[in-house]
């Protein structure tokens, strides 16, 4: 599935809730089945930086395709990464590079985090294309 | 006994809802709430008064500075200072440390030792190693138990004639733990040293004394006892104010400027160059007639109820534990249920209208010490009540269910 496929089932599976309350149960849902990261990836190298709780993400490529793990020590962070992978893991970096997150402000998960979050939601995007860069140069090289 | 309803009627804040919910505000700790009176006071300078203070001679600026004046000599008369310029206005805590630990520069020299508790947060800690980075003087730290409660046997034997300073926090902001700061003082003294009690989270619990407690230097900050940010003191004893140098230079702390020479103002202006932030000053003395209105015995009796009733209901949360069982502690509860995340547990209390602090407080070495990332604190002022903690308990409840 394109990336831009998977952000609109991520948009559609958002708007099934009334509230934040069920949104926010949902998303610990998502974290709780993050597929877990090796522990010899979490490493502080690969924690993401700007996040209050501690993040992990870890990229490789596996036939030309970007693949996303990652672990959290807060849930609702898992939750948020969850998303992100869902989105971006197993896609060619340039398709990840040329992918927009206008979905995050749709499920309107930016508005509704902490100032903190929301922060460290972003960084989390930018390390996400920041594998994106640095993969997608391997390959042109 | 308090009127609890009377008093909230007292803070327009706590009318308002937070997503959806009525506000539950259990942060005071952080920040208290103001009450209609003190933004009374504000809104009364900004209309009526606002001019600079000191120097001007038309009437505006007259009032202006018999109002500040007037706030400084209550605040003198609230902690007992002996003389009205033992208090200098500052923008709060964090800035009353930084001017003490920049004026011992002068006073410090290489191999003299300082002493620190094992329970300051990062304004307490930050400002004396740079201190000691400036003289090469050495800190030491006097550590505590797994209660929250300083070891004193130890700090006995880290004093010596080397020690030169000893600071403190009368109540620790992430534990509760009120310290004994008269036994602190009194050791301290023995040995020559001066002694800062950091007094930012006592105060809206409590009066302290300072000549009962013979303290060198005693710091507040406006916002956590109902006044306005940006505002605080210290409280320093004459002759220590005197041997100290200026800290920042400009404005109301000079006595006479040429190229070749500057002497500086007596005190207090000494220590406040610049236009000071006045509304604050004249806040600040609003906010202590206020709470001195309601009365610091009843408010501690209350709150200490609060307490108690907090901790019983909140120990029966399987897997819920508290940091800083002080025997003798404040109206703070640090906890963290086992596997959850404080920030976790904080964002979903935030989404049900809880105000809670999430994380390591500012006081990191705290954390360090019980191996936790932060833990989820509320903190009680007079104007919570019982149904309150009844709400956090159902919101700790509902979020640990979502959680785990």
């Amino acid at each position: 599935m394109e990336i831009k496929e998977i952000q609109e089932e991520i948009i559609d599976e958002f708007s099934m809730f009334d509230d934040w309350m069920q949104r926010y149960e949902y998303m610990i849902e998502l974290g709780k089945s993050l597929p877990l990261i090796k522990e010899e990836f979490k490493t502080d190298d690969n924690i993401i930086k700007g996040c209050q709780s501690k993040v992990w993400v870890h990229a490789e490529l596996e036939e030309n395709k970007l693949v996303f793990t990652a672990d959290s020590d807060a849930i609702i962070t898992k939750g948020i990464i969850a998303i992100l992978i869902r989105a971006f893991s197993e896609q060619k970096p340039q398709d990840i590079l040329n992918a927009d997150t206008q979905f995050i402000d749709e499920i309107g998960l930016k508005e509704h985090l902490s100032p903190t979050r929301a922060n460290g939601l972003v960084s989390m995007i930018k390390q996400l294309k920041l594998y994106a860069v640095a993969y997608q140069t391997q390959i042109e090289e | 006994m308090l009127d609890i309803k009377k008093i909230r009627e007292d803070f327009p804040i706590l009318k308002r809802e937070v997503n959806g919910k009525p506000l539950v505000y259990l942060d005071n700790a952080a920040t208290s709430q103001t009450p209609q009176q003190v933004i009374d006071a504000i809104v009364d300078y900004y209309q009526n008064y606002n001019a600079n203070i000191h120097r001007g001679v038309h009437t505006l600026s007259q009032e202006a500075t018999d109002k500040y004046e007037q706030s400084r000599i209550k605040i003198q008369k609230h902690f007992n200072a002996a003389k009205s310029y033992e208090i200098i206005f500052t923008s709060g805590t964090t800035h009353s440390i930084n001017l003490v630990a920049n004026g011992f520069s002068s006073l410090i020299k290489k191999g003299d030792e300082v002493i620190v508790s094992a329970m300051e947060h990062h304004s307490n800690i930050v400002p004396w190693q740079m201190l000691c980075e400036r003289t090469g003087a050495v800190l030491k730290v006097i550590p505590m138990n797994l209660d929250g409660e300083l070891l004193m046997d130890v700090y006995e034997d880290l004093l010596s004639d080397n020690t030169k300073l000893v600071f403190c926090n009368h109540i620790s902001n992430a534990l509760g733990t009120i310290n004994p700061i008269e036994e602190i003082i009194e050791k301290a003294h023995k040995v020559g040293a001066a002694v800062l009690i950091d007094g930012a989270q006592a105060a809206p619990h409590l009066v302290a004394d300072v000549q009962a407690l013979d303290v060198d230097f005693y710091t507040c900050s406006a916002h956590k006892i109902c006044g306005p940010t940006g505002e605080g003191m210290l409280y320093g004893k004459e002759e220590w104010l005197n041997k100290l140098p200026p800290y920042q230079g400009g404005g109301e702390m000079i006595a006479e400027v040429t190229f070749e020479k500057t002497t500086y103002a007596d005190l207090p202006h000494k220590f406040e160059a610049g236009t000071p932030n006045i509304c604050g000053g004249i806040a600040f003395g609003a906010a202590l007639d206020y709470m001195n209105a309601v009365g610091f015995e009843e408010i501690a009796k209350y709150e200490h109820e609060l307490l108690e009733y907090a901790t019983q209901e909140l120990l029966k949360i399987d897997g819920l534990k508290i940091y800083g069982t002080a025997k003798n502690k404040t109206s703070v509860i640090s906890f963290n249920i086992e596997g959850v995340h404080p920030y976790d547990m904080g964002s979903i209390l935030d989404k049900l209208g809880i105000a809670v602090r999430t994380g390591h407080h500012c006081a990191q070495p705290i954390m360090d010490f019980f191996k936790i990332p932060g833990t989820v604190r509320a903190s009680f002022a007079f104007y919570n009540t019982r149904e309150e903690v009844d709400v956090l308990i159902a919101g700790v409840l509902k979020a640990k269910s979502m959680l785990l």
